[in-house]
């Protein structure tokens, strides 16, 4: 039977390093390519050895998709591509594909020059693996071959995001790789038709959560900042560059504006200005509200916020920071963190999911003394708050997107292990469909069980439907047909045509029973008899009575003679041919039983 | 098959398919050139225009004077301008199921098909195709709208008076269907239809069709449409250009094995190289600025004017213009130059690419920022303040009726220092000055056609090879004004099958199969019998369920037990409820052979006869004969069933049944 196998080399029951082997009709593909930030050393990539020992990745995989530029989604391609070694097409979208090397060559930064690593991908690595890529259009069906095809959805989340299809025959897969399900201040919310896609892979990372409402959170997020600005103190919001900051800048540059304020707002790094011009570029891909109005006012061109300087960290009284990383382990977002720790007065609102073993995660979960490098002890006395501005689906939006796609079968990815769990359990319940869960390195097996396409002559189709206008629900029409199988091609044709077109006569074969039945009237009043006989019970058949005085039931033919020997016995001859078989038999059988008593 | 053709027009088309059950309108293409008849709009009173004399019939009659003015022998309506739109009486546009756009100047009449004709469809077209064709259409509005005109002309276009009229206004046709302008709610409600789709989408029509927008090269957003169902490929191809300019180059290799493929929107200006007239265009201008005049290039606000600034970028520095400024005039300036910058994913790979830098796809976004060119939404307001002369001015209408263009016509045609560029081939330059002249200023007609011309399409069909071409009937002749160029038509084996307006063309096509899907329960059951080497057979008794034009074969339901019930059978109770075919039955049955098998099943009075075409096979006892001959086998018997069963199966063991 047809199977859909699933191996997740990161992302199984964990964050980070999404990377996930997916095994549909002979097609090998692999969704996402990522790095885990809550790792240093060779945890950090998948572990591509899985996928093939000796062969090369290039003969094993038809294709690599990667769903949005985060990292933690596409931070090994380099390495897989040019180190691993792999030269087959690489499928993103266009905004994907634009902003997907710069976040590469920065982390590439971060890690040789910063913590001097070697053996690592070089910036020429980063651009050959981005000639291999093919940025695809959304909806856009993709031929990756002749079977195998792939088609992008709108999926939120950050800009560029998308959901895949991928399809063989009649049998598919579905990956969100990140969602969002409710639109935000700068992007749509995802959407995606009913595909009834055989498997549906889901991230999960808010499996559990229900959010409040967005404005809620909004006017939370607002007040908190404005209180501490209001209060001389200072906010550090660790961001990524790409992403949630454009929507928290969007949110503060209009609040600023409403209220008058004076404190500074500052973006940290020369990424930004960059980031927002891509923002500028791709305008198509965010949601309706900017898009409309983009040509009066471009939303991303910030009166109220500047460019941060690393002198300005020391400056006294209130101040806004945007500052990268967004889970606070290593770079500007760290050394603002470090300075501004100490003092109560500050504040530090993260605003998105920190991967264990971040600093971010550390503060998050209530640790206050932390050990930094050098083992020195930073104390945090500034308050710390977490707001999730996050664009994942909450697990209603995951309900939410498998009622759109109506899936036969979901696994969970991207998620905490416990929280996977109980969404399992509430997809199960509510869809009744399998739910899987697997871990990393563990491979799912999905049974498919597709239905089989073959062509039909119009001929036999148009018979068909001509006699059963209206379908009877409790008496299905059934049909008849030869099915051709020649090479690979399957047609369904008539009887009669099969026949001819192997070349082959039809060979009649008929049956013509001798019945006697005791009359004594003359022949043709025994034929009336016979005839109203049959009438009477034959009520859904053409019973007809010729001329020559035979009687027909369809195409059967009764003759009637008199008996050689015995006048007052009639023979009927009963003919038929072997496709009327069942009522032929049946006809011989009820005469045999002799005529009714009434007469005329 | 079916194609209705709504429209003369060869590059504004509106055609309508009916191909399997669905009804689909090709483009929506609105002819303008019924404008050349009318009057300019001037957007400021001008004398010269409200002094031209009325038109006198030759038996001296005025009735028509106020409808009609003549200036320099040409006679022109004095009203607001209409537009001679596609034919609606052809079939009823309210069972029209979709409408396909490519491009966004085939777009221009959806508002009367949407909001006039009851149409409750769908419109399939692509976001540039929908943004762009959204401020052409604005803009359109806008400069009819804002030169509020009193008089409506409508006595000449009486049959009577218009046999009386001179050219080109006798031979106008349909005058009686020519229209105002639309409003802008109705441009909202027409454009509310749109559902955007996007290059090599495969959208699905009721189950029964599926069509697929593919790269055409001609304009941004711009498109042709694969129409195909499992079978059949209709492809459409409507305004493609192979030039490398700003869009995404044309997907030919997907037109592959059309069955029909309908071609429209080629070069109006066949003999004119795109390349060479950008040169002159350039030439000209700079001749005209640097003598101290104006130059006046009436244009579309998107298209060939984004590669127009384009080249200029690159020539105003060496050309020694820099210091000249350049005035984009319009409605929709603005958003045109604003929305040419957001569609990365449309352009050609060049323009792409700047995008993941990131920089501005176009460098018109440098000039304005350097402030060489700048944009306003109308001659009043700013523009008065800034206008500075000589310079350079690009506005339209093309048609030089209405839109801002006028009042620039009006102010420059006195002298001979100023240039007026016609870079936009749809209308005829001549006619578009008739009702300017006598004029002094330059004319120059530079027009920029990047649509395919004729070796371009020889070349195509030859590269695609569909079975059968359709076209309208201007491509199957030489162009009138030079019939001796037969090689400005289409050439192709089987010759193109051609279209006019208001024709209904039957396409040819033979379709003999349909897609059918068999459940897999059902494809367990099925026994394959190799008939020869390769080629199997299997009989299929299946339900077949149909829905939404698609059809499954599914096993057939087990018949239900019958009720357990103790009332008396009645004898129509065993009557069989449907009929259940046997299959046919093919092969001949080899007498020595069947005659050994009846011996086995216990038959010993077995006696052969030979016939003229084969064998009687007799058992006396039985008093049954079966006569057997090559095609077909009759047994003859008493009734007495179980013998005959017993016969009929070892008949079977020799048949191959189907």
């Amino acid at each position: 039977m047809p199977e859909i196998k699933v191996t997740p080399l990161g992302a199984g029951q964990d964050v980070g390093r999404s990377c996930i082997l997916v095994s549909i009709a002979g097609k090998n593909v692999m969704l996402d390519c990522g790095m885990h930030m809550g790792y240093n050393d060779d945890r950090r990539f998948p572990d591509f050895s899985y996928i093939t020992q000796n062969g090369r990745l290039t003969d094993f995989l038809d294709c690599v998709i990667i769903s949005h530029f985060h990292l933690d989604h596409c931070g090994a391609l380099p390495y897989f591509s040019e180190m691993v070694g792999y030269d087959g097409p690489i499928y993103m979208t266009h905004p994907t594909k634009a902003i997907c090397p710069i976040l590469l060559e920065d982390y590439r930064k971060i890690t040789v020059d910063k913590k001097g690593e070697t053996n690592f991908f070089t910036s020429q690595m980063i651009k050959d693996c981005m000639k291999k890529v093919v940025a695809v259009h959304l909806h856009q069906t993709v031929q990756v071959d002749e079977e195998l095809e792939i088609k992008a959805y709108y999926a939120g989340h950050v800009l560029g995001a998308a959901m895949f299809q991928i399809k063989v025959g009649c049998e598919s897969v579905v990956y969100t790789g990140d969602y969002n399900m409710t639109p935000d201040r700068h992007l749509g919310a995802a959407w995606i038709d009913k595909c009834r896609p055989d498997l549906l892979i889901s991230e999960s990372t808010y499996a559990t959560t229900i959010r409040d409402s967005k404005r809620c959170r909004e006017r939370d997020f607002l007040k908190k900042v404005h209180e501490t600005v209001e209060r001389g103190g200072k906010v550090l919001i660790p961001v990524f560059a790409l992403g949630r900051a454009q929507e928290l800048c969007i949110l503060l540059e209009t609040f600023w504006e409403r209220m008058n304020l004076k404190a500074p707002i500052y973006f940290s790094t020369g990424l930004t200005e960059k980031a927002n011009h891509y923002y500028k570029l791709f305008i198509t891909w965010t949601n309706q509200k900017i898009r409309k109005t983009f040509v009066q006012r471009n939303m991303f061109e910030f009166k109220h916020i500047k460019a941060f300087d690393r002198a300005f960290a020391d400056n006294p009284g209130p101040m806004v920071v945007f500052a990268t990383p967004g889970m606070l382990h290593a770079g500007q977002s760290l050394q603002i963190f470090r300075k501004w720790a100490g003092n109560e007065k500050n504040m530090v609102i993260m605003p998105g999911y920190c991967v264990q073993g971040t600093v971010g995660h550390k503060i998050l979960s209530g640790q206050r003394k932390l050990e930094m490098e050098g083992r020195q002890i930073l104390e945090v006395k500034m308050q710390v708050e977490y707001m999730s501005f996050s664009a994942h689906a909450d697990a209603k939006g995951i309900m939410q997107l498998i009622r759109q796609a109506e899936p036969r079968n979901v696994l969970l990815v991207h998620g905490e292990a416990k929280k996977m769990e109980f969404l399992k359990q509430k997809i199960e319940q509510e869809f009744h469909v399998s739910c899987y869960m697997p871990a990393n390195g563990e491979t799912t097996t999905i049974f498919t069980n597709p239905s089989i396409p073959v062509d039909i002559s119009l001929g036999l189709l148009k018979r068909e439907t001509a006699i059963g206008l209206l379908p009877d629900v409790k008496k299905p029409k059934l049909m008849h047909g030869t099915l051709i199988m020649k090479d690979n091609s399957f047609r369904l044709v008539s009887p009669e045509q099969a026949l001819k077109e192997l070349g082959l006569a039809e060979h009649q074969l008929r049956f013509t029973c001798r019945v006697h039945i005791q009359d004594p009237r003359k022949e043709h009043e025994t034929v009336l008899r016979v005839y109203n006989h049959l009438k009477g019970i034959l009520k859904d058949y053409s019973v007809q009575h010729l001329p020559d005085g035979s009687i027909t039931v369809e195409s059967i033919l009764i003759q009637a003679t008199a008996h050689s020997e015995d006048q007052g016995t009639k023979v009927l001859l009963v003919s038929w041919t072997y496709q009327d078989e069942e009522l032929g038999s049946y006809l011989t059988s009820l005469l045999k039983k002799g005529l009714p008593q009434s007469t005329s | 098959m079916k194609l209705y053709c709504l429209s003369g027009h060869p590059t504004l088309p509106c055609n309508v398919l009916k191909f399997k059950s669905t009804t689909i309108m090709l483009d929506c293409g609105l002819d303008m050139t019924s404008t050349l008849n009318f009057l300019p709009l001037p957007l400021v009173q001008s004398p010269r225009l409200s002094k031209l004399p009325g038109w006198v019939l030759k038996d001296g009659s005025t009735f028509l004077d106020k409808e009609l003015k003549e200036c320099s022998g040409h006679v022109f309506v004095d009203s607001v301008p209409e537009f001679c739109l596609p034919e609606t009486e052809l079939l009823d546009l309210s069972t029209v199921d979709v409408i396909l756009i490519s491009n966004y100047h085939c777009m221009m009449a959806l508002p009367y098909i949407t909001e006039y004709t009851g149409f409750t469809g769908t419109v399939y077209a692509t976001e540039p195709t929908v943004q762009i064709g959204r401020l052409l259409m604005e803009e359109l509005v806008n400069s009819i709208e804002r030169v509020p005109k009193a008089q409506s002309a409508s006595m000449w276009k009486n049959k009577e008076v218009q046999r009386l009229l001179p050219a080109p206004l006798k031979d106008a046709v349909e005058v009686s269907m020519w229209r105002k302008c639309y409003t802008m709610p109705e441009v909202n409600a027409a454009l509310s239809k749109i559902q955007l789709v996007g290059y090599s989408q495969k959208i699905e029509l009721f189950g029964a069709v599926q069509v697929t927008p593919l790269s055409s090269g001609y304009a941004l957003g711009s498109s042709n449409w694969i129409i195909q169902s499992h079978y059949e490929k209709v492809s459409y191809v409507s305004g493609s250009s192979l030039l490398t300019t700003h869009p995404q180059p044309m997907d030919q290799a997907s037109l592959k094995n059309s069955d029909v493929l309908i071609l429209t929107g080629l070069t109006q200006i066949p003999t004119a190289n795109p390349d060479g007239m950008v040169g002159e265009f350039c030439s000209n201008l700079a001749m005209t600025v640097r003598n101290g005049g104006n130059v006046l290039v009436p244009c579309y606000p998107s298209g060939v004017i984004y590669d127009l600034l384009e080249c200029l970028y690159q020539y105003i520095d060496s050309a020694g213009l820099s210091n000249v400024p350049f005035y984009f005039i319009s409605p929709v300036a603005n958003s045109s130059l604003e929305f040419s910058q957001i569609f990365a994913e449309w352009l050609c790979h060049n323009k792409q690419t700047k995008v993941y830098l990131p920089e501005p796809p176009f460098p018109h976004a440098e000039l304005i920022q350097t402030n060489k060119l700048k944009h306003y939404p109308s001659i009043h307001g700013d523009f008065s303040n800034d206008f500075k002369q000589p310079c350079v001015v690009f506005t339209g209408h093309p048609s030089l009726r209405f839109g801002d263009v006028v009042h620039f016509m009006e102010l420059w045609g006195k002298s001979s220092l100023n240039t007026v560029i016609f870079t936009e081939p749809d209308f005829s330059y001549l006619d578009a000055l008739a009702p300017y002249q006598p004029l002094a200023m330059k004319c120059v007609y530079c027009p920029i056609d990047t649509r395919l011309n004729f070796i371009q399409v020889s070349k195509l069909l030859k590269e695609v090879q569909p079975l059968h071409v359709v076209c309208p009937e201007q491509y199957t002749q030489p162009p009138p004004t030079q019939s001796h160029r037969t090689d400005l038509m289409i050439d192709c084996q089987p010759p193109p099958m051609s279209y006019r307006r208001a024709e209904v063309l039957t396409l040819p096509y033979k379709r003999r199969y349909e897609k059918i899907e068999i459940m897999p329960e059902l494809a367990d059951s099925l026994v394959p019998l190799e008939i020869k080497p390769g080629i199997s057979l299997a009989t299929v008794s299946a339900v077949l369920h149909t829905k939404d034009n698609k059809h499954v074969l599914q096993l057939p339901p087990k018949p239900p037990q019958p009720p357990a019930s103790k009332k008396r059978k009645r004898v129509s109770d065993d009557v069989p409820e449907c009929k259940p075919l046997k299959p046919l039955l093919s092969g001949s049955i080899p007498v020595d052979q069947f005659v050994q098998t009846l011996e086995k099943h216990g038959f010993s009075d077995v006696k052969v006869e030979d016939t003229a075409k084969g064998h009687i096979v007799l058992l006396q006892e039985a008093e049954t004969l079966i006569q057997i001959e090559e095609d077909s086998t009759h047994i003859i018997c008493d009734n007495d069933e179980p013998l005959r069963v017993k016969l009929r199966d070892l008949v079977l063991k020799f048949l191959q049944k189907f």
